[in-house]
């Protein structure tokens, strides 16, 4: 219990905006979170279902009637993609953030405790794909694996493993190189601690803090590029699942003709999520970030004071 | 560590320097990643529609057949000689290509950068200055939500927009047919060829094709800029000398004005190297939004015919202008922050 309230420390001392957003950012992320989970049961019909009780959707119909959100060109509820969305979007950054995360971590700590040419061959090499236009690195990645294991969730959630890693790269290895100098590693060293027990435990848990404000960012950008990948046709194929971009894409061609729920509501969907998790990765990090913080002031009473 | 470089000149020569292992290890990454690609490039792209022979002419003419340490020299040797190779597809020049479209890109970016910079940095000094009130709290959700909103969504949004109430307006391409026929070629820059030709009416008509895509672009760039400076702008404000400034009674406005604004606005030319990257990626999604005739979407449409000597061109010079901005963004921004060159 203890713990735990020294955990939440940081939130009960936050003030004004910044526990605003991170509240409103959970509840958005929340909701999502819900609606992938339970999309079976939320959504009324499937992502790829034309018709049901062997009455054909109407074509590209506006929202009313037994669709929330009309229907697009090709038969589909708008409203039931929207929620099947939830569920790809979800899959998607969840596996690529994982993915590039321990891939950085591990090889950031590494680098920079080693050092030496290690060092210098993964700072080059990961400097150069940090250079490197993201969407683009998506791009080339998405479409070089989806011609090798299919299009789909796991090729698209590598290619943002590769193109999001270098940033925890860099994050944890700068971290740790300033760790390494600290007193209490050399104490550890001094000890005798096996070079496993050092990085593992000192290094690591003063490197590790950086990460949830990353991480959280990350995913809000990983969504961003994700979208962009089906926007252009590399990234979920449509009988997959439904996917956010992919539907956008189809959306471009309805605007001439006065279409709009296509292209709003899985628009709207990709905004919220997108806002959300930068609303929780901000909030956290003026929770966290003590140039940023600015602390609550509390009531104290003098039993307090003399504890 | 690097304690003995410190002086400018240097500096400025450390990073020219720097641009040469980049850009190679940039082509190198782009060598690889077309390489490894499963099958044969010709047979993807244009298989079924030329007769086996053609298609083993274009194989020799590609140096397909050549072993793949031959492939990646011609291809490093190619570069330095500005000769980027030829699409499978139409075996065009992808030079040829570049001149063609890279003046629509250029001006498409230029312009999103202006209307990031003008929208964004007064806001977000603004949203510092008046941390915590109202004001703030729009323009930071409105910073979040513009770079939140994927470019193809804005895009679209704005499309609508100005569908239903300025009907008329351009939604697709960079001008009129009758802008591109009677504006002589001369820099590839549509605008500039329109203004050198003193044709009014064609500058308007690229100005109002160039307005929506220059905004969606720009906009997500302005959220950056608007998070950026708000955020130096607190840690100025907190900074000893605006402190200093305070306690000598220099009226808070005065303070704010004279002394922290600028600190607060140095990191913006930082940035601008590294939003070089996302400008290219937005450009690429907003060309496509708006049939804009740039490189980003003519690199689309070869990805979809999957052109692979295309889209290794094209990518490789993206790589090329990535590198280079960014390195002389980093001199130019130790010139302005002697900090940097330590």
């Amino acid at each position: 219990m203890a713990t735990l309230k020294g955990v939440l420390a940081p939130f009960r001392e936050t003030t004004g905006f910044a526990r605003w957003m991170l509240l409103i950012g959970l509840i958005i992320v929340a909701f999502f979170t819900v609606l992938a989970i339970g999309a079976d049961w939320i959504a009324p019909y499937g992502f790829a279902q034309q018709s049901a009780d062997g009455v054909d959707f109407p074509k590209a119909a506006p929202p009313g009637d037994g669709h929330l959100m009309g229907t697009d060109r090709l038969f589909f509820d708008v409203w039931s993609r929207v929620i099947y969305g939830a569920r790809t979007a979800l899959e998607v950054i969840i596996l690529s953030v994982a993915g590039a995360l321990s891939l950085g971590l591990v090889l950031g700590l590494v680098s920079g405790y080693v050092g030496g040419w290690l060092d210098r061959i993964l700072v080059l090499v990961m400097d150069a794909m940090y250079a490197f236009p993201p969407l683009l690195l998506a791009i080339v990645f998405g479409f070089l694996l989806a011609e090798r294991i299919g299009a789909g969730v796991i090729s698209a959630a590598l290619a943002l493993t590769v193109v999001y890693m270098p940033q925890y790269f860099r994050v944890v290895r700068s971290s740790t190189i300033s760790a390494r100098e600290a007193t209490y590693v050399e104490a550890a060293k001094a000890l005798g601690a096996p070079r496993r027990t050092v990085i593992g435990r000192y290094v690591f848990g003063n490197v590790v803090h950086s990460v949830p404000v990353i991480g959280t960012l990350n995913a809000a950008d990983a969504l961003g590029t994700l979208a962009a990948l089906g926007f252009l046709g590399l990234g979920i194929q449509p009988t997959d699942g439904a996917e956010w971009g992919f539907d956008l894409s189809r959306a471009l061609e309805d605007v001439t003709s006065g279409i709009w729920w296509t292209g709003l509501f899985p628009g709207l969907a990709i905004v919220l999520l997108i806002t959300g998790l930068t609303l929780v990765g901000e909030g956290l990090n003026e929770t966290i970030n003590p140039v940023l913080r600015k602390r609550r002031l509390r009531k104290i009473t003098v039993e307090e004071t003399q504890k | 560590m690097a304690a003995q470089s410190g002086s400018l000149p240097r500096y400025i020569v450390q990073r020219l320097l720097l641009i040469i292992p980049m850009v190679w290890l940039l082509l190198t990454l782009v060598f690889l990643l077309m390489r490894v690609a499963p099958g044969d490039p010709v047979t993807a792209s244009v298989g079924g529609r030329l007769p086996p022979e053609a298609i083993e002419a274009r194989q020799e003419a590609l140096g397909l057949n050549d072993p793949l340490i031959q492939q990646y020299w011609d291809y490093l040797s190619g570069v330095l000689t500005g000769d980027l190779g030829k699409t499978i597809t139409d075996n065009t020049p992808i030079t040829d290509i570049i001149k063609e479209n890279g003046g629509a890109t250029l001006t498409l970016t230029v312009a999103a950068m202006l209307f990031a910079l003008v929208i964004g940095l007064p806001l977000g000094l603004l949203a510092g200055r008046y941390r915590d009130t109202a004001a703030d709290g729009t323009i930071r959700i409105f910073g979040i939500v513009t770079y939140a909103a994927p470019i193809f969504f804005t895009g679209i949004l704005l499309q609508l927009l100005f569908l239903n109430v300025f009907s008329g307006w351009p939604l697709l391409g960079q001008s009129t047919p009758i802008t591109e026929f009677t504006v002589e070629t001369r820099t590839h820059i549509l605008l500039l060829d329109a203004m050198l030709a003193g044709n009014s009416e064609a500058v308007v008509d690229v100005l109002k094709h160039l307005m929506l895509p220059a905004i969606t672009l720009g906009l997500l760039i302005c959220g950056i800029f608007i998070r950026l400076t708000r955020v130096n702008l607190l840690q100025t404000l907190q900074s000893d000398y605006v402190e200093a400034a305070r306690a000598r009674g220099i009226p808070e406005r005065k303070v704010v004005r004279s002394h922290a604004f600028r600190n607060a606005l140095v990191p913006v030319v930082t940035i601008i190297g590294l939003l070089i990257a996302l400008l290219m990626s937005g450009a690429v999604l907003t060309e496509k939004t708006f049939a804009w005739p740039g490189l980003g979407n003519q690199l689309i449409t070869y990805i979809e015919q999957r052109d692979y000597a295309a889209v290794q061109g094209i990518v490789t010079l993206f790589a090329i202008v990535v590198v280079v901005i960014s390195i002389l963004i980093d001199i130019v921004n130790a010139l302005i922050d002697p900090r940097v060159r330590y």
